[in-house]
C-alpha cells in the first residue's frame, strides 16, 4: 500500500450484538479515487460494517479514522456531515414524492430559512442527475420509475451532499444487464472525481471489472486485503470461505419419469401470454428471463397467487383449478419466492413455527397445535437442510440470508410436494449456501420431485437445468436442451433476438 | 479469537435454556407489579377496598368491556381494528329490546342479541376483506351506521320490558360473590387463551400479523381468517350487549357510548402491539383488571368521572412508554 494514504480507515473495530460478535476487530482502508471491494459471505459482517461507517451503529471498540483524525459518529447525521454516504441494498425511497424531493430528502434547499426553495431543488436535482448521465425528470413522481431509475435516484441522493466516501452495498442486485453497465460507468466517473468508494458485492466479475483493492471478511473477522491486480478469483474464494469450491454446480443424474405438470396456454391480461410447459418427474426445468419478463408472475400464477389467470393446469394428467396458494399446496405445488423476507418467511416467528405454518392441521389434535409433533417436524427438516442456528426456537430474522432460505425450503419440503418452484433461489446468498442449495436441488430430483428453477444467473441456469425455457416480454420464446444450450443462445433469446 | 464453542456434531436444541430471572422479565410481570401497587394503594386509601363484595361489585364495571377486549386483541394482532364495537352493542341491545317487547322468550332474546352482533361483525369483515378498505375506515363508517339505526328505531324511547330471568345475566351471582358476568368473562378468557396460544387459529393469527404476504404464500386464507376475526369481535360484542342490557335493565340508543376507546386501551395496555404481530391474552386480562382496580379505587375516594378519564389516559401513556424509557436509559448507560 504505497501509493496515497487512505482517507477513511477502520482500525480494530468491533460491534457486539447479544450473543453475536458481528464485527470482531476489523480493519478497512479506503483510498481517494480508488474502488475497494468488500468481499465476504452473507453473515460476514458487511452490512454491519456499512451501518457502523454511516453512524447507524456505534462501534463497541476500535477507531474510525477520517482524514487522519480519529472520529466518533453518534448519529447518521455526523457521518453525513463528513461526506460519508451509503447506497444501501434496499434503497429507502418514497414512491409518492417527486424525484427531486427524494434526492434532497431531509436536506431541502431553503428560502428565508423556513420555506422550501422548490426552484433550487429542481435545478440542483437536474444538475446532479445530468452529472450521472441519468435521463430522469426531477419533477416526476418516483413511483412511476423503473427499478434501475430508482437506483440512479438513490445514487443522486447520495451525491447531493459533497461526498468523499461513497458506499455501494450490493448495488447491482436488482439491476438489468444494461443498467449495470451504466452503473460501472458512474463508478468510474466517481473515481475520477477523487471519491473513495467501497463496493460490496457477491459477484466476482464485478470485482475484477471495477475494483482496485479488496478486503475480505469472514464471520465478522478481517481476513486480509490487497490489490486486485495481484490476485485471482480462486484465491479470493478461498479467503472468503476458507475452502476451495471445485464444483459449484453439482448436477447429479436423476431418473426422469412421467409428466407431472402440464400447463397449457396460461395467460394473464397484462403480465404474460400463452405459457405452455411440461415438467417431468425428476426433472429440473430452468426458466431464464430478464427482470420484467413475466417469469415471476407466471410462476406465482401456477402457485395460485394471482388473479385473472386463464389456461389449463394438469397434475398427473388430471385437470385442476388452482385459485389460492392453499390449493396449490394441496396439489403438491410449492413456491419459494424471490422476495424471501417479504413473502417467504415470517421473520418475527421462530424457525419451528415457520416450518409448520403450511400444515398446521396435520400437526394438531382437535385444532390444538401439538408442540412435540411440530418440533419433531422442524428438527427433521431443519437438520436435513443443515440450518445453522442456536435452537429451533430462534427467530428467523436472526439468521443469515442463506439460512433463512434454507428454512423456506425446509418448510416446503416438509409438506411433501411434487413440484417445487424456486424463484431466484440463490439471490443474495453467499457462495457456501449457494452450493448447499444446488446440491440440495440435485438430491430433490433424485428423490423423485420435480423442480422449476427461475433464475437470472446464467451459470446457474446452464449448470443445473435439464431443460431451459427462456422468457421474454411475457412469452416463452424458446426451449433448449441441457446439451445444446450455450450462454450466447440463452441471452440472445432473452433479449428478444432469434437463435440462428 | 474464535468464539465457536459449540462443536458441529452437537444437536441443535429445541429451545435455548432461559435464565431463571429472564423468565420473569416480560410485560405481564410488569403489569402484575403495577396491579399489586395499585391494590396496596387502594387499600390504604379506603378501608372498604378489600371487602369481597366491594371487589365483586368492581368487576361489573369492566367485564362487559373485557369480553370485547379478548377478541379485539386477536384482531389487533392480525393488523386490523374494529372501532364499531360500542355501536354494535347499541344496535344489538335495541333489537333485543324490540323483540322482548313483542314477548319473545328469554333464550330467543339472548340468541338474537348475540347473532345481531355476529351479523354486524360479518358486515365489517366483508367490507374489509372484499373491498380491501382499511378496517379503521370501514368501522368508523359502521360505527355511525349501527348506532344511527338504533337512534332511528328508538328515538327518545327507552325499552325496558324484558322476559323474566333476564336480569340474572347481568346482575345475578352464581356462587357467593362470583357474579354470572364475571364467570362468563373467566370462561371466555380461557377460551380465547386457548384460541390464541394453543390453537391453529392463533398460530395463523400471529403469522398474519407479522407478515400477511408470507402467511398468504404459506397457504393461509388471510381474508377468510380476518373475516372470522371480525365475526368473533361482533359475536362477543353481542354477548357484551346481552350482559349490559340485563345489568342496566333498559336500552337507550346512547348505551355504551365511547366504549371502543377504553376497550382498545385495555388491549394496548395488555401489551398487544398496536402494529400487530404480538401480544398475549394473559396480558390483556391483567390490563383489564388493572384498569378496573384503578377506576374502582378512584371511585372509592370520590374522584369525579372526568378526572378519572384523565388519570386513565395518563396511566396508559406512562405504562406504555415505560419500557421504551427504560431501554433508552440502559442504552445511554452503555455508551
Amino acid at each position: 500500500m504505497s501509493e496515497g494514504s487512505p482517507i477513511f480507515r477502520l482500525e480494530g473495530v468491533s460491534k457486539l450484538f447479544p450473543g453475536v460478535k458481528a464485527l470482531d476487530q476489523v480493519n478497512l482502508n479506503l483510498y481517494p479515487g480508488k474502488v475497494t471491494a468488500l468481499i465476504g459471505e452473507n453473515g460476514a459482517g458487511k452490512s454491519t460494517l456499512v451501518k457502523t461507517m454511516t453512524g447507524i451503529y456505534q462501534p463497541d471498540g476500535g477507531d474510525i479514522i477520517f482524514d487522519g483524525q480519529s472520529t466518533r459518529f453518534s448519529s447518521p447525521q455526523d457521518s453525513h456531515k463528513l461526506g460519508i454516504t451509503a447506497i444501501h441494498q434496499e434503497t429507502v425511497l418514497f414512491d409518492n414524492l417527486s424525484v427531486a424531493e427524494n434526492v434532497f430528502l431531509g436536506n431541502y434547499p431553503r428560502k428565508h430559512g423556513v420555506f422550501v426553495d422548490w426552484q433550487a431543488m429542481f435545478d440542483n436535482a437536474q444538475e446532479i442527475l445530468i452529472s450521472i448521465n441519468a435521463d430522469i425528470d426531477p419533477k416526476a413522481n418516483l413511483g412511476g420509475l423503473s427499478i434501475g431509475q430508482k437506483h440512479m435516484v438513490a445514487i443522486a441522493r447520495a451525491l447531493s451532499i459533497d461526498a468523499k466516501v461513497v458506499v455501494l452495498d450490493e448495488p447491482t442486485a436488482a439491476l438489468s444487464h444494461h443498467e449495470i453497465q451504466e452503473l460501472y460507468e458512474l463508478v468510474d466517473q466517481l473515481k475520477s472525481e477523487g471519491k473513495a468508494i467501497l463496493f460490496i458485492t457477491h459477484k466476482f466479475d464485478e470485482i475484477f471489472r471495477i475494483a482496485d483493492y479488496y478486503t475480505v471478511f469472514r464471520d465478522g473477522r478481517y481476513i486480509g486485503e490487497g490489490k486486485i491486480k495481484d490476485t485471482n478469483e480462486a484465491a479470493l474464494v478461498e479467503m472468503m470461505v476458507a475452502r476451495s469450491i471445485e464444483d459449484t454446480y453439482p448436477k447429479l443424474e436423476a431418473e426422469i419419469g412421467d409428466v407431472v405438470l402440464d400447463v397449457t396456454s396460461l395467460s394473464h391480461p397484462t403480465e404474460f401470454t400463452d405459457i405452455n410447459l411440461t415438467l417431468r418427474k425428476g426433472e429440473i426445468l430452468g426458466i431464464y428471463g430478464l427482470v420484467g419478463s413475466g417469469r415471476t408472475e407466471a410462476m406465482q400464477a401456477l402457485f395460485g397467487a394471482s388473479y385473472n389467470v386463464s389456461g389449463q393446469i394438469r397434475i398427473d394428467g388430471e385437470v385442476v383449478s388452482i385459485n389460492s396458494p392453499a390449493e396449490a399446496i394441496q396439489y403438491g405445488i410449492v413456491y419459494v419466492p424471490e422476495e424471501r423476507q417479504k413473502q417467504g418467511i415470517v421473520l418475527e416467528l421462530p424457525i419451528y413455527q415457520n416450518i409448520s405454518l403450511p400444515q398446521l392441521p396435520s400437526l394438531s389434535k382437535r385444532a390444538s397445535v401439538d408442540l412435540d409433533d411440530e418440533l419433531t417436524l422442524a428438527r427433521r427438516f431443519g437438520e436435513r437442510l443443515q440450518v445453522k442456528t442456536s435452537s429451533w426456537n430462534e427467530q428467523v430474522g436472526n439468521l443469515s440470508g442463506g439460512n433463512q432460505q434454507k428454512v423456506v425450503i425446509a418448510k416446503w419440503l416438509a409438506t411433501n410436494p411434487k413440484v417445487i418452484i424456486l424463484d431466484e433461489p440463490t439471490k443474495g446468498i453467499d457462495i457456501g449456501s449457494k452450493a448447499a442449495v444446488h446440491t440440495f436441488m440435485s438430491e430433490l430430483v433424485q428423490l423423485g420431485l420435480s423442480v422449476i428453477m427461475v433464475s437470472s444467473e446464467l451459470p446457474e441456469v446452464l449448470g443445473m437445468s435439464d431443460r431451459i425455457m427462456v422468457m421474454s416480454e411475457g412469452r416463452l420464446v424458446g426451449e433448449l436442451g441441457r446439451e445444446d444450450a450455450t450462454p450466447e443462445q440463452v441471452v440472445t433469446l432473452a433479449t428478444g433476438g432469434v437463435v440462428s | 479469537m474464535t468464539t465457536n464453542t459449540i462443536t458441529k456434531k452437537s444437536r441443535v436444541p429445541d429451545f435455548l435454556p432461559v435464565g431463571k430471572l429472564n423468565k420473569f422479565v416480560r410485560w405481564e410481570s410488569f403489569l402484575v407489579i403495577i396491579l399489586f401497587g395499585v391494590c396496596v394503594l387502594n387499600s390504604f386509601l379506603s378501608p372498604y377496598f378489600l371487602d369481597p363484595w366491594n371487589l365483586s361489585d368492581a368487576t361489573f364495571n369492566f367485564t362487559e368491556k373485557a369480553l370485547i377486549a379478548l377478541p379485539m386483541a386477536l384482531l389487533i394482532i392480525a393488523r386490523e381494528i374494529d372501532i364499531s364495537v360500542a355501536a354494535i352493542i347499541a344496535l344489538s341491545s335495541t333489537i333485543m329490546g324490540l323483540i322482548a317487547a313483542q314477548g319473545a322468550p328469554l333464550y330467543l332474546v339472548v340468541v338474537t342479541g348475540v347473532i345481531v352482533g355476529g351479523m354486524c361483525g360479518l358486515c365489517n369483515g366483508l367490507l374489509v376483506t372484499r373491498f380491501n378498505i382499511p378496517s379503521i375506515v370501514v368501522t368508523i363508517g359502521t360505527m355511525s351506521l349501527f348506532r344511527g339505526i338504533s337512534y332511528i328505531i328508538l328515538g327518545d324511547e327507552v325499552l325496558k320490558d324484558y322476559p323474566d330471568g333476564f336480569d340474572f345475566l347481568g346482575q345475578g351471582y352464581v356462587y357467593w360473590v362470583v357474579s354470572f358476568e364475571f364467570l362468563t368473562f373467566i370462561v371466555f378468557a380461557l377460551v380465547f387463551y386457548w384460541l390464541l396460544h394453543k390453537s391453529i387459529f392463533g398460530r395463523r393469527t400471529f403469522a398474519i400479523g407479522n407478515n400477511p404476504d408470507a402467511a398468504y404464500y404459506s397457504g393461509i386464507s388471510v381474508n377468510r381468517h380476518k373475516l372470522i376475526l371480525f365475526v368473533l369481535v361482533g359475536l362477543m360484542s353481542g354477548v357484551a350487549a346481552v350482559l349490559l342490557t340485563s345489568r342496566l335493565g333498559s336500552t337507550r340508543p346512547s348505551i355504551a357510548m365511547g366504549w371502543e376507546l377504553s376497550i382498545i386501551t385495555m388491549v394496548v395496555l395488555g401489551g398487544v402491539s398496536i402494529l400487530g404481530g404480538s401480544g398475549t391474552i394473559g396480558g390483556v386480562v391483567l390490563a383489564v383488571i388493572l384498569m378496573g382496580m384503578v377506576t374502582f379505587g378512584m371511585g372509592l375516594v370520590n374522584i369525579p368521572g372526568i378526572v378519572m378519564t384523565i388519570i386513565v389516559g395518563l396511566m396508559l401513556m406512562f405504562v406504555v412508554s415505560l419500557p421504551v424509557l427504560i431501554s433508552m436509559y440502559k442504552a445511554k448507560r452503555q455508551r
